[in-house]
């Protein structure tokens, strides 16, 4: 039968990486992209005799996350081993935490195609990061030898587990967005997808539309992008239902994607079912948080883009579109309301910010962050335009300027003499030379052709190099013509 | 003046009066070393030479007036506690070549103190046994008798102590391991309370037992020692943050009323008979100073032992599993794979009574045996726990013999994992309720072999384990140290 | 009592990554049922509403701030190191041969 006669459950593991000074529990730096194997210490490379020292800081922004996501905040939560053997994972064991983590229960709303959409999550734990391995062939299956290097072992990690409630690739995907959203304004995670700050694994089963039985899941690994997390269970989904409807089972197994040649492939071990060996770590002690520890965090959330988004329409009176758009990117959002600091009209800002802001972004494959024009900048130039300094049109031109040198747009319009003429003698001056030079429109608009006016304001403002104030010319052109009749 | 037979408090008295230097010191136990070394097997690592110069550093403080009690007193350290750029090794074929990058923090306070060290003492492989017999490099030698064990894990210590290879030296403790050798060689072993020690550069057996403790030859060495290895350190999370107390000050203070508890399930079946007539002479003796005897009763103590294995090798299977090949330690030829790599390098690494408790702990922890085995245990631990909690509110401290036998011959027990496990018997309760106990010698058998009193008291009551040691020392008296032919 | 076999000693002897020669089998499978043959008095004992106790320290939250710290030295970092390569640590292939 059809995919569309199944229903998909997903049920998503995000790992993101909490953006704290050092490690999970030893103060080595996490800054990315150093030397391999710079930064450990005696307690990251697992040497014998180490002890692990919890960083407070990672609890917090556990906590933050937490509460971002709608979760109950543990007043007892402890870790725990999770013992495996890999040449990544420098002790052959992850301090996590299993049986009591830090948030339980939450929930995180989004739209998918205009429709609301509520996905629980069911725990999010504090966990330790491992080491990277770099493989001598082209993938680990082809590699002879692979190198170990130790930098990312012990960064501080959040796994947030969420309950098998999606229901398609695409919502899986916007789920992974929202959560990314979330968690960076929580100020928590940068979840940098491609540098692997923010990933995911997915359990994918299928079950006749209608059944309640969830069917065999697989579990899907290397999905490096969003659009790969929708792609592969896309994939996914079609594989499985074509076992199904070939009479075949499914079989639970852990699959990896191939996002080059679009396909998920079984990951083929000969390593039995997993027996982690759980046990609660000796070598830490509990972490017991209180009441008011809790609120004092919560409380000290910047808003978060549910509670945005309300604002946006309702306070700001933003259009829909406008307002979900600013509000998907944080960096974007924060741009926005920085420029309201110094101009209050919301939809002004808005509208540059949706046209030519993200043209130019766009065109030039930015992030805002690397964007040039201050806020307070970008204000002032709105200043202008409404003191008829500048008019729309030469501001296009002032951004574009501001935009590629980081001036402001007193500067700009200085330096390219594009101040507006609101002269009236010089308009007038203007005004009568197109008059001069274009006889046939003119004796045309005096035999009652009034239509010829658009044209001749164009010359004006062609004659002054777009400078002239479009209103005044239009005034005074009338003015001179008239007195012709 | 044979400096080798002087206590450790005595010779910083001479160090004080510039009547030695930490060199003559120094100098008189490598003589020592050296002669008996070939006989006793207490070392794995010498470090005589740097112990000259940390000597010569010693008197320079001393000189200076910048020295503290141990300061030019030599120590013997057990080899699995990490020694910079030493080579520490838990007497492994695993670790033999393993020079760790940093120093634990008990050694950091013995280098901070001026303190040589001689070297890194032998022990059971891992801390797993109580013989040494387990030992990647052969057994110590027990100096009362040649052909017989100096217990274990710490033997190397404790044989070093006796034999006045060294004065003083370090062990660590997991469920006897300085108690049970400090009683087969007729010294003073402590076990502290946990969390009183850093264990931070311990190179970890169970992680929630293990504590590092000194070894002396009276009692008043082993509360200076402790005084000096004391203290909460922020590199260890379990370490605890309590106020630091004098334990030397501690001694000698009057022990009249004092409840001294007499458990009736360390006193039964599986005694040594002479054992028990010293250990309760023992008893009769702090009577005598006016101690009032209880007899208590510790009925989950006999599950203990059952309790502590599987905790123990739970904890170490985990705790061992770094010991892969990959960043330091043996690694096999085989390299086929990494799998193949890791498997072939730890069973080549690790001799068969580490194999086998790291067997038994995976097995605890695996799928399905969790809650009958690791499980149980922790809540068996409970029990015991509260047993002493009730106990300690009827008396102030406990008095066991430390071992239910004296000294072993080497290889009686050593085929016999279970007969092997039974020498911890009476050992192992201390650890699983973390509190402190000690060991020191209650008299000799008639084969003149050293026999062990224990003195189990409440976290952090070291003081008056102490004190009831100190005042039971003087009225028996010492059974001085072994005359052995040098 | 036999409470494991040799099949189980070898699935724990994987999860332990241990090579274990035929004789080590036989020679663990007896020692470990004797063992925990011991083992079976803990069973006799009732526990129920006793809670387990993992550790011997009324402790909680000991943390450290979030404070960066020196790192080793390259040189300190493979001191040790069975086999190292360009500042990595190098493996055999991770992926099992058959």
């Amino acid at each position: 039968m059809p995919l569309e006669d199944y229903t998909i459950v997903i049920g998503l593991e995000v790992h993101a990486e909490l953006m704290t000074k050092t490690k999970l529990f030893c103060s080595c730096s996490t800054s990315f992209g150093n030397e391999a194997n710079s930064q450990v210490c005696p307690i990251c490379l697992g040497l014998p005799g180490t002890l692990p020292v919890l960083n407070e800081k990672a609890v917090e922004f556990a906590v933050k996350a937490g509460s971002a996501l709608n979760c109950e905040i543990a007043n007892f939560s402890k870790f725990d081993r999770k013992n495996y053997f890999y040449p990544d994972l420098t002790k052959a064991y992850q301090i996590s935490q299993y049986e009591m983590p830090i948030c339980r229960y939450g929930q995180v709303e989004f739209f998918v195609n205009g429709v609301k959409k509520v996905v629980g999550i069911n725990r999010v734990h504090m966990e330790e990061e491992a080491g990277k391995s770099v493989h001598s062939g082209a993938t680990i299956t082809d590699s002879e030898f692979s190198l170990e290097d130790y930098n990312r072992c012990g960064i501080p990690l959040i796994e947030i587990v969420s309950e098998p409630d999606m229901r398609s690739p695409e919502e899986a995907r916007i789920y992974m967005e929202t959560l990314r959203n979330i968690l960076r304004y929580a100020n928590v995670s940068d979840c940098k997808m491609e540098e692997g700050s923010l990933r995911c694994d997915a359990n994918i089963s299928l079950m006749p539309k209608g059944a309640t039985k969830f069917g065999t899941r697989s579990e899907i690994k290397n999905m490096n992008s969003f659009k790969a997390v929708q792609k592969a269970l896309e994939y996914e989904a079609l594989r499985q239902a074509e076992l199904l409807d070939a009479g075949k089972k499914v079989v639970q197994e852990t699959r990896t994607w191939d996002d080059s040649a679009g396909i998920t492939m079984s990951m083929r071990s000969k390593e039995e079912a997993h027996d982690y060996r759980y046990f609660p770590e000796p070598d830490l002690v509990p972490i017991v948080l209180t009441d008011e520890y809790i609120q004092n965090l919560k409380d000290s959330l910047p808003e978060l883009p549910v509670a945005k988004l309300n604002r946006y329409l309702n306070e700001l009176e933003l259009p829909p579109y406008d307002a979900e758009l600013i509000t998907a990117n944080k960096d974007l959002a924060d741009y926005f309301e920085a420029v309201l600091e110094y101009y209050k009209d919301a939809k002004v800002v808005s509208n540059w910010l949706m046209g030519e802001f993200m043209r130019l972004i766009n065109e030039q494959g930015l992030e805002i962050d690397q964007v040039k024009v201050k806020p307070k900048d970008l204000a002032a130039m709105f200043t202008l335009q409404d003191k008829g300094v500048i008019s729309s049109k030469i501001a296009k031109t002032v951004f574009e300027d501001m935009f590629k040198t980081g001036k402001d747009p007193d500067a700009v319009v200085k330096e390219k003499g594009l101040v507006q003429i609101s002269d009236v003698s010089e308009i007038e001056n203007i005004v009568q030379d197109v008059i001069k030079n274009n006889p046939a429109p003119v004796s045309q608009y005096l035999e009652g052709k009034e239509k010829v006016l658009g044209f001749l304001v164009g010359q004006v403002m062609k004659f002054s190099h777009g400078k002239a104030n479009p209103q005044m010319a239009n005034e005074y052109l009338k003015k001179a013509l008239d007195k012709l009749k | 003046m044979e400096l080798i037979n002087k206590s450790a408090l005595e010779l910083h008295d001479l160090l004080d009066k510039k009547e030695i230097t930490s060199r003559e010191i120094v100098e008189a136990y490598i003589k020592r070393i050296e002669a008996l070394e070939p006989k006793l097997n207490s070392f794995v690592t010498l470090t005589l030479e740097q112990a000259l110069e940390d000597a010569d550093k010693a008197d320079e403080m001393i000189k200076n007036k910048t020295s503290t009690t141990f300061t030019g007193i030599p120590i013997a350290i057990k080899d699995n506690m990490c020694t910079y750029h030493v080579k520490t090794t838990c007497s492994s074929k695993m670790l033999q070549d393993f020079k760790p990058p940093y120093d634990a923090t008990v050694i950091a306070k013995i280098k901070k103190a001026g303190m040589p060290i001689l070297g890194k003492t032998n022990m059971d492989e891992f801390a797993m046994g109580s013989s040494t017999e387990t030992s990647f490099f052969g057994p110590s030698k027990n100096p009362w008798d040649l052909e017989r064990v100096p217990g274990g894990s710490s033997g190397g210590s404790a044989a070093a102590v006796a034999a006045k290879q060294a004065p003083l030296a370090l062990g660590s403790d997991t469920g006897g391991s300085i108690r049970q050798p400090a009683a087969l060689t007729g010294v003073v072993g402590l076990k502290p309370t946990y969390g009183l020690v850093s264990r931070y550069g311990l190179i970890a057996f169970a992680s929630s037992l293990d504590q590092i403790g000194p070894f002396t030859r009276d009692v008043a060495d082993s509360a200076a020692l402790l005084n000096m290895l004391a203290g909460y350190d922020p590199k260890d999370t379990t370490s605890l943050p309590n106020k630091r107390s004098d334990y030397l000050q501690a001694l000698g203070k009057e022990i009249r009323g004092l409840r001294v508890g007499l458990p009736r399930e360390f006193f039964g079946e599986g005694l040594d008979k002479e054992v028990e007539k010293a250990v309760l002479k023992a008893i009769d003796a702090l009577a005598t100073e006016g101690a009032q005897i209880v007899e208590i009763d510790l009925p989950y103590s006999k599950k203990a032992l059952a309790a502590y294995y599987l905790i123990a090798t739970a904890e170490a299977s985990s705790n061992l599993a770094r010991l892969d090949g990959v960043r330091y330690g043996h690694r096999s030829e085989n390299q086929k794979d990494s799998v193949t790599m890791f498997k072939h390098s730890r069973a080549e690494g690790f001799g068969p009574e580490v194999k086998r408790r790291i067997m038994l702990g995976t097995y605890a922890l695996s799928a399905g045996f969790y809650d009958a085995y690791y499980l149980k245990a922790l809540k068996v631990r409970t029990l015991i726990k509260n047993d002493f909690d009730a106990a300690f509110k009827k008396v102030d401290v406990i008095v066991t013999p430390t071992t239910p036998s004296v000294a072993f011959k080497f290889g009686e027990k050593v085929l016999d994992p279970l007969a092997m496990y039974l020498s911890d018997v009476y050992t192992t309760t201390a650890n699983l309720a973390g509190i402190p106990a000690m060991s020191m010698p209650a008299g000799l058998t008639k084969e003149k072999l050293p026999i062990g009193v224990q003195i189990i008291a409440p976290a952090l009551a070291e003081e008056i384990m102490l004190n009831t040691a100190y005042t039971l020392e003087k009225a028996i008296g010492t059974i001085g140290l072994p005359t052995l032919e040098v | 009592m036999s409470v494991i076999d040799k099949k189980t000693v070898e699935h724990i002897a994987n999860l332990a990554r241990l090579y274990l020669t035929e004789d080590e089998k036989e020679e663990m499978t007896v020692s470990l049922n004797k063992i925990l043959d011991f083992e079976q008095q803990l069973a006799e004992i009732d526990t129920e509403n006793v809670k387990p106790m993992a550790q011997a320290v009324p402790l909680e939250n000991v943390m450290r701030e979030d404070k960066v710290k020196g790192s080793l030295s390259i040189r300190e970092v493979f001191l040790n190191a069975p086999d190292e390569a360009e500042g990595f640590f190098k493996v055999p292939r991770i992926i099992e041969k058959d």
